[in-house]
């Protein structure tokens, strides 16, 4: 069923090609999946004028809510906002169902291992991964070492982040237990698709995101400690100046809590207060967006002006909970990661759900020599960095790149893993004048409580430059909103 | 409330209060200066100046005070501190840090302020400038709209309130203190009623005060204008106005706490400077100098708060 055109200049996205890559909107060429019909079908009525007129008006209310960031070396203090693109990203209800089956599965599993790996380590007894993995890792840290986190989780707020493949097949890039930012966009993100395509609410069931908050601030509020039955919750934030600070101060106004910097918060008999007009205050719950080497700096990072002196004490004894707990940046390492297949075998004895993409562990002889050998063919990364940094993509490298990794490597093996590339999916963006496929990841949110939820929605981020398989904003990406439709048969 | 984020809601309403005032005070003298058909060489803008306090900043700087270099000091001089701007651009950063705290079209509003000011400040005419006062008068009062019809009247609220009347009750006593640093070249056309009743109307008038006194008055003297902007206890924004709402404000914020906090302390004494005298006596023993001590008060108060509230 094609849309019927009236004529004058619409957008026609008969005409969108797909170039054989798999898309999120298209089967093939000027073909809709048929649940995105609708949502074609409505861009399709739109002349290229009203379209580019709306992407204006959602970058203008995206810049007025002041979600901006200032241009690196600009006097006059010129804002801008992360790109946005107003073409929306779907994801089918059973596509929905199975991530959301495989990211719960993984959760818990990797809270099993943390919880394992700073205790008892059986799973290194077992020999099911190789102890020096884990002491080499920069992200293991010692003083969590015998931590019992309240109701045992440790990884309250996680970010999975997936990629799909030319198969279809969604796989796992990374788990981003370490509170990752980007839910404030896709809160955000949705508000202004529900201003500008209000219609296509109408005809397709997007299921909701705008009840986050509620759901962070029940997690939050299930791990106070016991007897304290008002608790008071609190976001800790590093201040005006970090990049993320917008997002620190919308999931505080979403909760209604207050947001604190560490000078705020100060340690006394291990309990922790917040100086309030009236005087010390005490804390029960801390959502912290500081980095655990930066918490405190008695404990970790002696130089820390940014964290709370003292905190840990308050924390092992009990008296403050922390979400995330400190430690489990060591499940996010990417040499631990290769093993997470093994993790969920080894802990909840099932098959992963969600898959994980081959990775070659530098480290391994046999794995650095292929590694090596085949750099023009794969992507290179160091396992303690994210956003886009310390990455080769080996298609689309220079020797001359290609040879500084291998040096790089050999330097520091346990420091590299490898990928196969993979044919990352696309979606329709808008560029120019006319809508193109760019390639784009996903990352949905989750939250441990008393349950595992995820949010059905999340951040797709795109990459804006024509073939370019980079989609962090540090490097130019920009965000979609994520349609996550409800299932038919279930609303009906 | 944690005291940072109450101190910064206290700056945040106290900073759009005087980019509100500033371009009050840069209105009047342009009505003032036409008024009086002066040319545009003995117009005074120097006044102005005196008046907000910043004289010596702004003679180490300037060559000259015409029109366009003190109209340019009290509106886009990053380096001065009480300039639209800079108070436009600490207001938002203040309010940067409050975000959780206020409602979302509070932001909104001083963020949209914000980013107009900036592009504004990039034209150089002065004459265009007009309109875009006038959007600042306006956000003054969408803001304190939004604050009176959106925010509960929790602690965040009466810290906002508390540092707007505070900063109103300053402004509106230096507004009266204009005349005092006005020297024109003929003494003698002070002694003209007419143009008293020229100047005063301009006063008035920057204040949205001009109807409310008529009502009140109907004429326009020295006297009268004194009596209504420092004592009317019915217009918003008379001296005594505004003390008596930033101290109901502490009274709020004090609780039922038995001992006096430093800064009630500090506020009953402000109120007693205003309440121990009347304008006849004021006058005569001149009203420069009773705000010179009126002014020296508050910033007692002000100091008070901090100690009070902020400090820990």
């Amino acid at each position: 069923m094609r849309p019927q055109h009236n004529g004058h200049a619409t957008l026609t996205l008969e005409t969108y090609k797909t170039d054989g890559f798999y898309d999120e909107l298209f089967s093939d060429d000027g073909v809709a999946h048929p649940s995105a019909r609708p949502l074609i079908e409505q861009i399709d009525t739109l002349s290229r004028g009203e379209l580019k007129r709306r992407q204006k008006l959602a970058e203008n209310i995206l810049y007025q809510s002041g979600n901006t960031f200032n241009v690196y070396g600009d006097k006059k203090g010129t804002e801008k906002i992360l790109p946005f693109d107003i073409i929306p990203r779907m994801v089918s209800a059973r596509d929905w169902a199975k991530l959301e089956r495989g990211i719960a599965q993984r959760i818990t599993a990797l809270n099993l291992f943390i919880q394992d790996i700073y205790n008892d380590q059986k799973i290194l007894k077992d020999k099911i991964i190789p102890s020096e993995l884990i002491f080499s890792s920069a992200c293991y840290l010692k003083p969590c070492e015998g931590l019992k986190p309240p109701k045992g989780v440790w990884t309250h707020i996680s970010g999975t982040d997936f990629v799909r493949d030319g198969d279809g097949e969604f796989y796992v890039l990374e788990d981003n237990l370490r509170c990752p930012s980007g839910i404030s966009y896709v809160l955000e993100n949705r508000a202004v698709l529900k201003r500008i395509m209000p219609a296509a609410f109408h005809t397709l069931k997007i299921r909701p995101v705008s009840d986050y908050g509620d759901h962070l601030y029940k997690t939050l509020r299930h791990i106070a400690p016991d007897g304290r039955d008002d608790p008071n919750i609190i976001v800790l934030t590093p201040g005006i100046y970090n990049s993320a600070y917008f997002e620190h101060a919308y999931l505080a106004q979403q909760m209604g809590v207050p947001l604190a910097q560490g000078s705020d918060l100060v340690v006394e008999n291990d309990v922790v207060y917040m100086r309030t007009t009236a005087g010390l205050k005490q804390v029960d719950v801390i959502y912290r967006r500081i980095d655990d080497e930066f918490l405190d700096p008695q404990i970790f990072r002696k130089e820390s002006l940014l964290g709370v002196p003292g905190i840990m004490g308050a924390y092992r004894k009990g008296n403050v909970a922390l979400a995330n707990a400190p430690g489990t940046g060591i499940a996010d390492d990417k040499a631990i990661y290769a093993y997470v297949p093994k993790i969920i075998k080894y802990y909840l004895g099932e098959d992963a759900i969600s898959h994980n993409v081959p990775t070659y562990i530098c480290e391994d002889d046999k794995e650095r020599e292929y590694v090596l050998a085949n750099l023009d063919k794969l992507v290179v990364k160091a396992v303690n960095l994210s956003g886009g940094y310390g990455m080769l993509i080996g298609p689309k490298s220079t020797r001359a790149e290609q040879k500084e990794f291998a040096r790089l490597i050999q330097a520091k093996p346990r420091e590299y893993i490898a990928q196969p590339t993979l044919s990352l999916s696309r979606a329709p963006t808008l560029i120019g004048n006319g809508i193109e496929g760019r390639h784009v990841d996903f990352r949905p949110y989750s939250l441990y409580g008393e349950e595992i939820f995820t949010l059905p929605g999340g951040l797709t981020r795109v990459a804006i430059k024509k073939g370019s398989l980079v989609v962090n904003s540090s490097q130019g990406g920009g965000s979609k909103d994520t349609w996550v439709l409800a299932d038919e048969a279930e609303t009906n | 409330m944690l005291s940072r984020v109450a101190n910064s809601i206290y700056w945040m309403a106290r900073y759009l209060e005087r980019a509100d005032c500033v371009a009050r005070f840069i209105d009047v003298n342009t009505h003032l200066m036409l008024d009086l058909a002066l040319d545009q060489y003995s117009a005074q803008w120097y006044p102005l100046v005196a008046t907000s306090g910043d004289d010596e900043d702004f003679t180490r700087r300037y060559k000259q005070a015409d029109e366009r270099a003190v109209v340019r000091f009290m509106t886009f001089d990053q380096s001065n501190p009480n300039s639209i701007l800079q108070c436009i651009f600490r207001a938002r950063e203040n309010a940067r840090t409050v975000r959780e705290v206020i409602p979302v079209e509070m932001w909104e509003k001083i963020n949209e302020l914000y980013h107009l000011t900036q592009s504004q400040s990039r034209k150089r005419s002065v004459a265009d400038l007009a309109d875009y006062y006038k959007e600042v008068r306006q956000s003054g009062h969408l803001f304190t709209g939004l604050m009176h019809n959106t925010m509960s009247r929790d602690m965040g609220w009466q810290f906002a309130h508390l540092g707007q009347m505070l900063e109103r009750a300053d402004k509106t006593a230096r507004l009266l203190d204009v005349k005092y640093f006005l020297l024109l070249p003929h003494n003698d056309v002070w002694k003209d009623s007419a143009y008293d009743a020229v100047q005063w109307g301009a006063v008035l008038k920057s204040v949205n005060a001009l109807e409310m006194y008529r009502q009140q008055f109907h004429t326009t003297n020295y006297k009268d204008v004194t009596e209504f902007l420092l004592f009317s206890r019915a217009f918003p924004r008379s001296v005594q106005f505004c003390l008596e709402d930033a101290a109901a404000a502490l009274e709020t914020l004090t609780g039922d706490k038995a001992k006096l906090s430093m800064a009630s302390r500090e506020m009953t004494t402000l109120c007693k400077t205003l309440h121990s005298s009347d304008t006849s006596h004021i006058i005569s023993a001149g009203l420069h100098e009773f705000i010179d001590i009126f002014q020296a008060n508050l910033n007692l108060v002000d100091e008070a708060i901090y100690e009070t509230y902020f400090k820990l």
